[in-house]
């Protein structure tokens, strides 16, 4: 069973955060689905190989050459924030210090 | 009227692309309480339209000229919003055309708008959208089943000749089934994927939604084909899709799951596939019992691995480069933090949440591996059954279109009604949801004809069978 410190776990994984009201609502539909997918301990899988992708897939290579990729201009339009053509993000090193 | 028929039309001079836009935008607002568009290209759609129309007076016009087409909102389509349905991306313009697009248009289709959607294509019923329910055209207290309902119930309801959809485990096919159209998932690597909002990907594929199984196969036959941008699209030979439709299905064996007609499945549904064999049989087919025995793990491996891949393709939702940012933040984790909780829905967390659960430290063996290995045994189900028949014919959905906010809050069950669709994604297969017939208030049921690896035309023939009265 899932607990409040489970969730609150997950969520900084995640990168989410809840309200207490929401992680209660969280509880209940994840322990309801993780006791349905308990389903698959009914089966012997020893031995059985693990499938990630159905396709056979082989690496697909392409000559090294210049092509067209997308103009600065067209990369940068949805940027929240922006400066002199590049992205603008919150500071990253001694932020905890403002 | 199917896209045959249409182009008859269109070459006789009885009408032209601008009128046929023209009414498909008059349907499109009479339509509006059904909410299937989150916005419609009026401008931009009837410029087109007209372009069209010179080029087939001059002889010019591509293949699909006179196709106009919704397109599901999780596909880029360059400078038009592209949202998933979320409040994260709610501004998100793209600076790009995802490949089928581009492909559609190089044939002069037209693009008449965004189809509404469950947010991030994470869904069963088209309800969690931040641009709100769709509603089904043949009855608007139902849903019109998801995620792809908004593409769905604009081809029922007249808006578009037909629209593009995404499918990770029923997404295409069960709002067909619920609205009275034909939808199909192609095969896993049959087209590319380049410019699909990522969801799920070793599940997520594009298909069109139709009116007719024809209409599905002329589309299928522009849309297929490898791609540079895609490497998991397989170069693979695209076959003739209109031949396919004259094929006979004399001779041809047919298989009937039997773990799909056990409990949980609606008696009407019965009934009405129960017609559908009787017709296969009666037009000289051989309808034989098969099994696939771990079709009751399928949706427990599905919503594993599913949410596995979408917690980890949505970590790009970040606020930096695109979409939503919280405004008075302090730092760069409270940046991440805020943006995404203020930015994703309910539904889209708690995949991103379970998906997160089942591959932390401790628990990877126990569910994201052990789902792994289903899936290999649910894929190996229906190689053995494919050996032995040619197609499988199975409900598409255990029950018919369902009531608004019926399952909302109830996930489990929401996640059931994808049943018989989600181990055809498991295994990668190619299927088809035809309309079969209707239950007792006149709810559309649909029929799924699932086939071998790349043989859509064995689909295309069987699914035209059952369709044409």
């Amino acid at each position: 069973m899932i607990t409040v410190h489970d969730v609150e776990q997950i969520a900084r994984l995640a990168k989410l955060e809840f309200t207490d009201e929401e992680k209660h609502r969280f509880i209940k539909s994840f322990n309801e689905i993780l006791s349905y997918v308990e389903l698959l301990n009914e089966l012997d899988l020893d031995g059985i190989e693990p499938t990630t992708h159905v396709v056979p897939l082989q690496n697909v290579l392409r000559e090294d050459c210049l092509e067209f990729s997308l103009p600065r201009e067209k990369v940068m339009q949805n940027a929240p924030e922006q400066k002199e053509g590049l992205f603008r993000v919150p500071k990253v090193i001694g932020a905890s210090d403002e | 009227m199917d896209f045959a028929a249409l182009q008859q039309q269109l070459c006789d001079r009885q009408t032209t692309c601008v009128e046929l836009t023209e009414r498909y935008l008059a349907k499109i607002e009479k339509g509006v309480h059904l909410n299937a568009f989150i916005f419609v290209m009026r401008d931009q759609a009837l410029q087109r339209a007209a372009e069209v129309d010179r080029k087939i007076a001059k002889g010019v016009a591509g293949r699909l000229a006179g196709m106009v087409i919704g397109v599901k909102d999780n596909l880029a389509l360059t400078n038009t919003l592209t949202t998933c349905g979320s409040r994260i991306l709610h501004n998100f313009v793209a600076p790009y055309d995802a490949t089928v697009l581009r492909k559609l248009a190089q044939e002069d289709a037209i693009f008449i708008g965004k189809t509404n959607l469950d947010e991030f294509a994470m869904g069963s019923s088209s309800e969690t959208s931040i641009f709100g329910a769709v509603k089904n055209p043949i009855d608007p207290q139902r849903v019109a089943g998801g995620s792809s309902g908004g593409s769905a119930a604009a081809v029922a309801a007249g808006m578009c000749t037909a629209a593009l959809g995404s499918d990770t485990g029923g997404s295409i096919r069960q709002p067909a089934s619920f609205c009275g159209i034909v939808g199909l998932k192609p095969t896993y690597g049959r087209v590319s994927r380049y410019g699909l909002f990522a969801y799920a990907s070793s599940f997520d594929q594009i298909g069109p939604l139709t009116r007719t199984v024809g209409d599905s196969a002329h589309i299928l036959q522009v849309i297929a084909g490898c791609d540079p941008q895609d490497s998991t699209a397989v170069d693979t030979a695209v076959p003739d899709y209109q031949q396919a439709l004259q094929r006979s299905i004399v001779g041809l064996k047919i298989g009937l799951p039997r773990e799909y007609f056990t409990t949980g499945l609606d008696p009407q549904v019965e009934t009405v596939l129960n017609k559908t064999v009787e017709k296969l049989r009666n037009g000289g087919a051989q309808v034989v019992e098969v099994s696939l025995p771990h079709s009751r793990y399928a949706v427990a491996a599905y919503y594993i691995l599913a949410t596995a891949e979408a917690s980890s393709n949505l970590e790009r939702y970040d606020g930096m480069r695109y979409g939503y940012r919280a405004g008075h933040v302090r730092s760069l984790e409270e940046t991440y933090v805020k943006s995404r909780s203020q930015g994703f829905g309910d539904e889209v967390k708690r995949r991103i949440m379970l998906g997160t659960y089942v591959l932390s430290a401790g628990y990877y063996d126990a569910y994201y591996r052990r789902a792994q290995q289903v899936r290999t045994l649910v894929k190996g189900d229906f190689d053995a059954a494919l050996e032995q028949v040619d197609c499988l014919l199975t409900p598409t959905a255990p029950t018919p279109a369902f009531c608004l906010h019926e399952k909302l809050d109830d996930p489990l069950s929401m996640y059931l009604s994808d049943i018989y669709t989600v181990s055809v994604n498991l295994a990668g297969l190619p299927a088809l949801s035809v309309p079969a017939g209707t239950d007792s208030k006149g709810l559309p049921i649909g029929a799924q004809l699932i086939a071998r690896p790349f043989d859509e035309e064995t689909l295309f023939a069987v699914g035209q069978f059952v369709q044409n009265p």
